[in-house]
């Protein structure tokens, strides 16, 4: 079973180099893009500043109030939710599935939270928080059961089986809310999003550890393999012995805690939930971030490095918009030319396109 | 929680029971000559929102006038529905604030051949056929980004936080392509204009939300050590500002000045604390007005084809003198 997954015998009997390995390794268009951002954004500051005569740098990162404040630590806070949500639909899509619900779930999250909270005897209290916290993540549970029932037990294809969430979820959101936009004043809460701990962002710390907590999961024990199996032939891995329905159930539950967690973050951010607006087209923004980081929708292999990747991607877009003066009328029209050319750069057919228009170049000057 | 979801899901069923009622009812006008209005709402997307509503139910009660409600659920189609079962029932006066400015050429024509009066209440319609409604009852957006950038004129030797003679504002947009987002900026744009000193060195979408705006201030805080003063086009994301600015180490209302628009209670307790500096009010209780018309149309009298909501603006002493009693 295990060598299904180590590469063939001849990729192996070849042997490449360190260099070679760099070229090929599916993550390398995926960072070459993202140090692109950083290029220039670095560059458009310089220039900005340069023009009033004062210098500045954009990864530039100072101390404030004893924590670390800079571009780079805001990209990595604000890269927190994406990353929750994308690491959850890294698995679901493993698995062959997608989950267009884990915006709603999120809004659903922070919902509940901010609820309790404003409802709690003592709302400043850290207890009052960490139940909040517990109600919200019980409910994105039974959410992702829901979704995982509809999937794997019902059948249903996972891009409908989780759309009937994503309309109905925020309606049920705005329900807890009222409609309204509840504001809480609560510490604890507040810090998930803006504490540090140890100068370093309490929301990337939350993020950073349930990818690892994931890549330990799926990495260390043959929990990764059976979802790939899962995802590259469901039947075949039934047949195996493999417990699809059970695996596909758990990366749905899964998905619907990181996207809770992720709600809770972005409710903390601002210590308030706006059910409209709260988690809108996350959801997008994930499984972009999982196909810039390099996992295909057609299930199989997963990449949770390409995917922390991806979602750095993206918020270090979205820092460019603002950085670099786009007007707020091109943004779309930015985001969109930025995102087609990272897929032609990790497409390997338009590779191989410009692989051979480069080839005859060298010949030509032989001959 | 359990008992939130039975509510809404006993809501959820309620609504779709209220909506295959709908038309069947067979309304008729009021009993006694009491007018009967029908008013389609948007929904209930917010605070703002919700007091408009509250608003306008209450002043139909005073006003001895028979209300129909219908909450579209930001969705056309439903307000088109609902307008349709008002001309069914007969109503002596449609009121509603259009979820999208075009598209509502068709049930206009149907209520003007049933000789039925429309009111548009907080947001306008495209249509180039005027005596498609009455009136237009709402908000005068430039009006409001023009009071913003007049307060900033008056108060410009304040301003200059940093005392480099140069006022450097930075813009957070509503919604691309919304009316209230390009309004706002072209109002506040033409005022400042009377100071040579001021000028907008940045101007980002926050999308109306409080994340929003705090994401691009925490990017402008980095790009540019040198701001004075942020006018944001509503009070959500001048909140965010505030939260940005604060992480940054600085001092929101003194170090930075803080200029919205809205006035929803959460802005106005910001201001009250001293982290906003000036909210131009977008009034959303234009009951009484709404009212008033609506009678003054059913008897056949002339009304103005534009009227302005009543508004005023809050500086940080009015705001702590009103805060007690603001309903929204």
């Amino acid at each position: 079973m295990t060598d299904t997954l180590t590469p063939p015998a001849a990729e192996r009997a070849a042997r490449p180099g360190p260099g070679a390995r760099i070229l090929a390794s599916p993550l390398l268009w995926p960072v070459v893009a993202l140090l692109l951002l950083v290029v220039i954004n670095t560059l458009a500051l310089a220039f900005d500043f340069a023009g009033r005569g004062e210098t500045s740098f954009f990864l530039n990162v100072r101390i404030q109030d004893g924590h670390l404040y800079g571009n780079i630590i805001d990209i990595a806070r604000n890269s927190a939710p994406v990353l929750l949500v994308a690491l959850g639909m890294t698995l679901i899509i493993a698995t062959r599935g997608i989950d267009l619900s884990v915006g709603a779930i999120a809004a659903i999250a922070g919902a509940v939270a901010c609820t309790r909270l404003v409802g709690a005897a003592d709302e400043g209290a850290v207890t009052a928080a960490i139940m909040a916290c517990t109600w919200a993540l019980a409910v994105c549970v039974l959410l992702g059961l829901w979704n995982g029932f509809l999937v794997a037990v019902l059948g249903i294809q996972p891009i409908l089986a989780t759309l009937v969430l994503m309309v109905a979820g925020r309606g049920l959101a705005m329900l807890v809310t009222d409609g309204q936009i509840t504001t809480v004043h609560n510490d604890t809460f507040s810090d998930l999003a803006t504490g540090f701990v140890l100068g370093l962002p309490v929301a990337s710390l939350i993020a950073v550890g349930m990818v690892v907590v994931a890549a330990v999961l799926t990495r260390r024990t043959a929990l990764g393999m059976l979802i790939e199996a899962v995802g590259i032939n469901p039947e075949a891995s039934r047949l195996a012995g493999v417990r699809a329905r059970t695996i596909i159930w758990t990366v749905y539950v899964f998905g619907a805690f990181c996207a809770g967690l992720a709600g809770l973050i972005i409710a903390a951010n601002t210590n308030s939930v706006n059910a409209n607006s709260l988690g809108l087209w996350i959801e997008l923004d994930a499984i972009l971030a999982v196909v810039i980081g390099g996992t295909a929708l057609t299930g199989g292999r997963f990449s949770l490095a390409g995917t922390l990747v991806g979602a750095l991607f993206i918020t270090t877009l979205a820092r460019t918009i603002p950085n670099v003066g786009i007007p707020s009328e091109a943004n779309y029209l930015f985001k969109a030319v930025v995102v087609v050319a990272v897929c032609l750069l990790q497409s390997p057919r338009a590779r191989a396109a410009l692989r051979v228009r480069r080839r005859p170049v060298p010949k030509g000057a032989h001959s | 929680m359990v008992k939130k979801t039975v509510t809404a899901a006993s809501a959820v069923l309620m609504c779709a029971a209220a909506f295959s009622a709908c038309g069947s009812d067979d309304g008729s006008s009021g009993k006694d000559g009491e007018i009967v209005m029908g008013f389609a709402q948007v929904g209930a997307e917010s605070g703002w929102r919700t007091a408009n509503t509250d608003s306008i139910k209450a002043s139909a009660e005073a006003a001895g006038i028979e209300l129909k409600f219908s909450d579209a659920q930001q969705k056309q189609e439903n307000q088109i529905q609902a307008i349709r079962s008002y001309i069914q029932q007969k109503v002596d006066v449609i009121a509603f604030s259009p979820v999208v400015e075009t598209g509502w050429d068709a049930v206009l024509q149907e209520a003007k051949a049933a000789n039925i009066p429309v009111i548009l209440t907080d947001r306008a319609v495209d249509s180039e056929d005027t005596s498609l409604y009455e009136t237009f009852l709402g908000s005068d957006f430039v009006l409001e980004g023009e009071k913003a950038g007049e307060w900033l004129v008056e108060n410009a030797a304040d301003s200059d936080v940093d005392g480099d003679g140069d006022i450097n504002v930075v813009q957070l947009e509503g919604t691309t392509g919304a009316a209230p987002a390009i309004d706002r900026a072209e109002g506040f744009a033409s005022a400042i204009e009377a100071d040579s000193s001021i000028s907008v060195s940045a101007s980002q979408t926050g999308d109306f939300t409080r994340d929003g705006g705090k994401q691009v201030m925490e990017s402008f805080l980095n790009a540019d050590k040198s701001i004075d003063v942020v006018f944001a086009h509503n009070d959500d994301m001048g909140l965010g500002a505030i939260e940005a600015i604060e992480a940054a180490g600085l001092e929101p209302g003194k170090d930075i000045k803080i200029i919205t628009v809205d006035a929803v209670k959460d802005g106005m307790t910001a201001l009250s604390e001293g982290k906003i500096n000036f909210i131009v009010e977008c009034n959303p209780l234009l009951g009484d007005q709404l009212m008033e018309l609506a009678k003054k149309v059913v008897a056949g009298e002339e009304v103005p084809e534009r009227v302005v909501t009543e508004e005023t603006t809050f500086t940080q002493e009015q705001a702590t003198e009103v805060l007690a009693d603001r309903k929204y």
